[in-house]
Formats: structure tokens, sequence, C-alpha cells
């Protein structure tokens, strides 16, 4: 296995695996932000190996630019970047430890013997298939419809957004 | 630079995002403050996005890569509101564990 790519995959699964551990069991939600992001641009870079340059942009942009600003904004809103959370009981925690265990060893048993149906929607120039020229030609054409649907979809929530987020008159001061 | 789809195989993929997955999952049902949660739930949205993309390319077949697209539409409108929400329940209670959110149990 002296192989760079598979030593690149190693390197980005360990570091993703890492950070999203980290995400969950640091006990500073600060903190599990920083490293969600550091998970983010892992998950970036295995997009890169696959060859999906217009995902690695916008998730990088997105993902890890706009909805990770939100989420920091919020947290230094409230002022969550204390230690304030009350621990779960042990025993929630143990069941919780054992019920993922088990979703993980299901998943895997089931996807053990798996294997995959060849595609009937093969295009010819695969390497390419991941630059915006193409991405965009299947986006406007096939997927016209949808995408002008996910339009409405951003406009409810935007309004949703300003609604929730509008204070009240008999609420106090945030 | 060699091709990745024909040094990795696609199980190396599916169990990494499986992986990805069941933490998303711990940390959902680990943690009480609503911001790790949501957190988690990126998490899974995340690793299921990947395998979009593995199976794309594994593929050759684009329909994949859109809809990562579209998940990552639906992730941002489901954050935007989610935040807003949890923002308006901290302004009326002061806290945000979700043990406090009881008033909907039986």
């Amino acid at each position: 296995m002296g192989n760079i790519l598979t030593d690149v995959f190693y390197i980005l699964s360990v570091f993703a695996i890492f950070c999203a551990l980290m995400v969950v069991f640091s006990r500073n939600p600060m903190h599990s932000v920083l490293y969600l992001i550091l998970c983010f641009f892992a998950i970036s870079g295995h997009y890169f190996l696959l060859n999906a340059q217009f995902l690695l942009i916008v998730n990088v942009i997105v993902y890890a630019g706009a909805i990770m600003v939100l989420f920091l904004f919020v947290i230094m809103l409230l002022n969550l970047n204390a230690e304030t959370e009350p621990h779960k009981k042990m025993l929630v925690k143990f069941a919780a430890v054992i019920s993922a265990g088990l979703l993980l060893i299901v998943i895997v048993a089931s996807l053990k013997g798996a294997t995959m149906a060849p595609s009937t929607n093969q295009i010819a120039d695969t390497k390419g298939m991941g630059l915006v020229k193409n991405l965009g030609k299947v986006l406007f054409s096939k997927y016209i419809l949808p995408f002008e649907i996910s339009s409405i979809l951003f406009l409810a929530a935007m309004v949703g957004a300003v609604m929730l987020g509008k204070k009240h008159e008999d609420q106090g001061q945030i | 630079m060699k091709d990745v789809v024909t040094q990795i195989p696609l199980d190396w993929y599916l169990y990494l995002c499986t992986l990805l997955f069941t933490i998303g999952v711990l940390g959902v049902m680990l943690r009480r403050n609503v911001i790790v949660i949501f957190m988690s739930i990126e998490l899974m949205l995340n690793s299921v996005n990947l395998l979009f993309t593995a199976f794309s390319a594994y593929n050759g077949d684009p329909d994949g890569q859109i809809f990562v697209f579209f998940v990552m539409v639906v992730a941002a409108a489901e954050i935007a509101v989610g935040l807003s929400i949890l923002v308006m329940i901290y302004r009326n209670i002061r806290s945000t564990d979700i043990n406090m959110l009881n008033k909907l149990k039986w």
C-alpha cells in the first residue's frame, strides 16, 4: 500500500473521524463549531479526491463559510461559550453509546455483501464530471423544476426566519 | 495523478460514511445542548453528501452530485429556521437545554 492516493484517503478519513468525535465530545460549544469546520474541510478534501471540484468549492463556501458563521453568531449572541451544559445521567449516556454502536453494526452488516448495480445513466466524460460546466448542464436541463422549487423553499425559509427572529412585544430583552 | 476510482474500493467510502453518520446519531442522543444537536445533524447530512458523491464518481453518473447540491439547499434552509427558533426559545426560557423543552411530552 505504498500508494499516495490511499495514504491521502487514510489521512483525511482519520482526520474527519477525529474531528467528528471531538464535535460530539468537547464540552464547549465553541470548540464543537471549530472542530466541525475542520471536519468539513476534511470532507472537502475527499471531494477533491473524487474529482468533484464544484462540490468542493460549494462545501467550503456554503458549509464552512455561511452555515458555520451562522452557528458562531448564535453561540456568541446567546453567550453560550461557557461550559454550562448539565450532564445527562450515566445510564442515558450508556444507552446512547450502546444504541449508536448497534446502529453501526447493523449498517455495516447490511453493507457487507452488497454489490453495486451498474448505472443506467453513465456519461462519456467521467473525468471532468464534477466541473461546473457539466453539472450546470445537468442541473439546468434535467433538474430545472427542483431547482426552481428550491428557490421557493429558500424564500419560505427566509420569511420564516425573519418572522421567528423578530422580537415580540410581550417578550423580554435578549 | 492516478484515478481514485481505480485505486480505492467503494467499500471504504461506505464504511467511512457509516462511521461519520453514526457519530452524528451518537451526538444527537448524547448531548443536551440544542446547538450541538444541530451540529450533529449537519454531520449526518455531510456524511450522506460524501456517500452521494462517492457513488456518483464510481458510477460516472452526475445525478448524485446534483442531489448533493439539493441536500445543501435543504440543510441551509433548515439551519436558518432552526437557529431562529433556537434564539426565540432562548428568549423565553433562558436556556438551550433540550430537557427544559418538555411541554409537549405526555
